[in-house]
């Protein structure tokens, strides 16, 4: 089997994607890198791919990739596939990313590995480890048919690293036909979010079920404030509608590795862990001693956050003043 | 209409997604057929959609399909989809058991139908289908015509409760049971044996160090503060 790894290479907000980069340093370490950049993009983003370790970068600008999804690009990588046959297609576990990997799963009848935490060449093929249960359980895996293996690989799973290639640029054409225009995007909105985001936050108050009520939130806020910090929620704090989706920490939401993270009336379900546990340093603050996620804490209060955290508040104010 | 759940319970993301079948067609008219493939436990689950309103429901029921992969899954519920017409499959974007989230897509491209994932919203109007699709950065306006796939997001509504006349209707209701034979499906396609994933090895990673708990006695916060000044973030 050859040695050579595809990224699928992600733009999102005009930037090539964090998990871009970190898959591309994982690939660039065990074989050779090569990146896939569909749809218009910054001018420097091949630059940017071929600084974390794409010894080749195959590119189309076309606008197609853009506006209509998941169809066009498919059509594009399962013909790039099919040429090169690289031993490892890697996507991001993002919104495109899954919607991709599903789709050239089903059309190569290939399947597809999910939720990837690392991966080696192994034996022929790809041995990829996966987090299961929140962490709780490590599975490994592989994929038996011949051919490409396709992953898909969570964000965080590995520190990007510059390790500088010559730039090398192969461009392909844009598909065509109607057909792949079935899924039109007729209209990007962007939702003002307030305060620090959960993205590179070195440090982050989290709330779940336990906050009781939207209003209380405030309180993790002005923690999080003198923290320096950003706010984050659990799914059930989500789903209640006390918070908005972009703050979920979790399976479902955003997988953050801050440096501290603290984690307030969150009973520590499997979900969220698998979105958190990486973080440097976990305190936590609950009522019941039971709840699992004690047994991820550097440091615990069994305790009324209600009555912990102000007493916290406080204490940071009188000691910042002192 | 169309839509599929597992497990033996009706899963929160399943019952989400068959609230919003039940939504449209009250709206537009149509049925709502419950599609799921699990053991026979999994006739609790049924029971309770067809309880909310569906219409009628199709259980896969075979002992050769466990142990599928995603793919395998998608098979099933692709095959099982198309012995009935539909104008629209509803999918919840995740189990609450499973997380691979990547299913419905499959059984899109199975199906020859656009995916619209991730949808936070859904119009029908004639034949087009418009979604609000979650996005980084807050969410896309996508279209798609007619037959297609929606894969539902997790509170995207709040799935209503049966109520007792509809729990007795759901007696009544029919539920037709496949195997994999009846859909054209064998052992180098679904169950352990047609996997095209294969699990290797099923153990524990490196525990992490538990740290130190204590049980606030008017003095938490105080405590936190010292913790933070040892590990010097203040």
């Amino acid at each position: 089997m050859s040695d050579v790894i595809w990224v699928n290479a992600e733009i999102i907000d005009e930037k090539i994607t964090p998990t871009t980069l970190e898959m591309l340093t994982k690939a660039a370490e065990i074989g050779k890198a090569e990146a896939v950049l569909l749809g218009p993009a910054p001018e420097d983003a091949t630059q940017t791919l071929a600084t974390f370790g794409a010894g080749k970068i195959y590119r189309c600008a076309d606008a197609v990739y853009r506006d209509y999804l998941t169809l066009p690009a498919a059509e594009t990588l399962a013909g790039l596939i099919e040429k090169h046959k690289p031993a490892v297609m890697l996507f991001a576990s993002s919104y495109a990313g899954r919607d991709l990997a599903a789709n050239l799963s089903a059309r190569f009848d290939c399947g597809a590995i999910t939720d990837v935490g690392d991966f080696q060449l192994k034996d022929g093929s790809v041995e990829a480890t996966i987090p299961a249960l929140g962490g709780s359980y490590q599975v490994t895996a592989t994929l038996v048919n011949p051919g490409t293996k396709l992953l898909i690989v969570r964000p965080k799973s590995f520190d990007a690293k510059a390790s500088e290639q010559p730039l090398a640029v192969e461009e392909v054409s844009a598909p065509s036909g109607d057909v792949l225009k079935k899924i039109h995007v007729k209209e990007r909105v962007a939702v003002k979010r307030e305060g620090p985001q959960l993205e590179g936050a070195k440090t982050i108050v989290s709330g779940g079920r336990g906050l009781k009520g939207e209003e209380h939130f405030s309180l993790l806020k002005d923690l999080a404030e003198l923290l320096g910090g950003a706010v984050g929620a659990t799914r059930a704090a989500v789903d209640a509608g006390w918070v908005p989706y972009a703050m979920q920490i979790g399976q479902t939401g955003k997988t953050v590795k801050p440096d501290l993270y603290i984690a307030c009336g969150i009973s520590g379900a499997v979900q969220h862990l698998s979105g958190m546990k990486t973080s440097k340093v976990i305190i936590s603050i609950n009522k019941d001693a039971e709840a699992p996620i004690f047994q991820y804490s550097d440091f615990g209060v069994v305790g009324d956050l209600f009555k912990v955290i102000p007493q916290l508040i406080a204490e940071l104010k009188a000691r910042k003043g002192a | 209409m169309v839509r599929k759940g597992v497990a033996h319970e009706l899963d929160p993301a399943a019952a989400s997604a068959v609230e919003e079948g039940l939504r449209l067609t009250e709206k537009h008219g149509g049925t709502v057929t419950l599609v799921t493939m699990g053991i026979s436990d999994a006739t609790i689950g049924i029971r309770n959609a067809l309880a909310m309103g569906a219409t009628s429901a199709v259980h896969i029921l075979d002992d050769s399909v466990a142990g599928s992969d995603t793919l395998g899954t998608a098979k099933v519920l692709a095959a099982a989809i198309k012995k009935q017409p539909f104008d629209l499959v509803i999918c919840a974007t995740e189990s609450s058991d499973s997380y691979s989230g990547i299913v419905h897509g499959q059984v899109a491209q199975l199906l020859a139908i656009p995916a619209l994932t991730f949808a936070k919203e859904i119009a029908v109007d004639g034949n087009k289908i418009s979604i609000h699709r979650q996005s980084e950065s807050g969410y896309d306006v996508v279209e798609a015509t007619l037959p297609a796939l929606v894969a539902v997001s997790s509170g995207i509504n709040e799935p209503r409760y049966p109520q007792l006349k509809g729990i007795m209707a759901a007696k009544k209701k029919e539920i037709k049971v496949y195997t994999a034979a009846d859909l054209g499906l064998g052992a180098d396609q679904v169950g352990e044996k047609g996997a095209r994933e294969k699990i290797l090895t099923v153990g524990r990673p490196p525990k992490r160090q538990a740290g130190k708990v204590v049980t606030d006695e008017g003095e938490g916060g105080k405590q936190i503060a010292d913790f933070l000044a040892e590990i010097k973030v203040i």
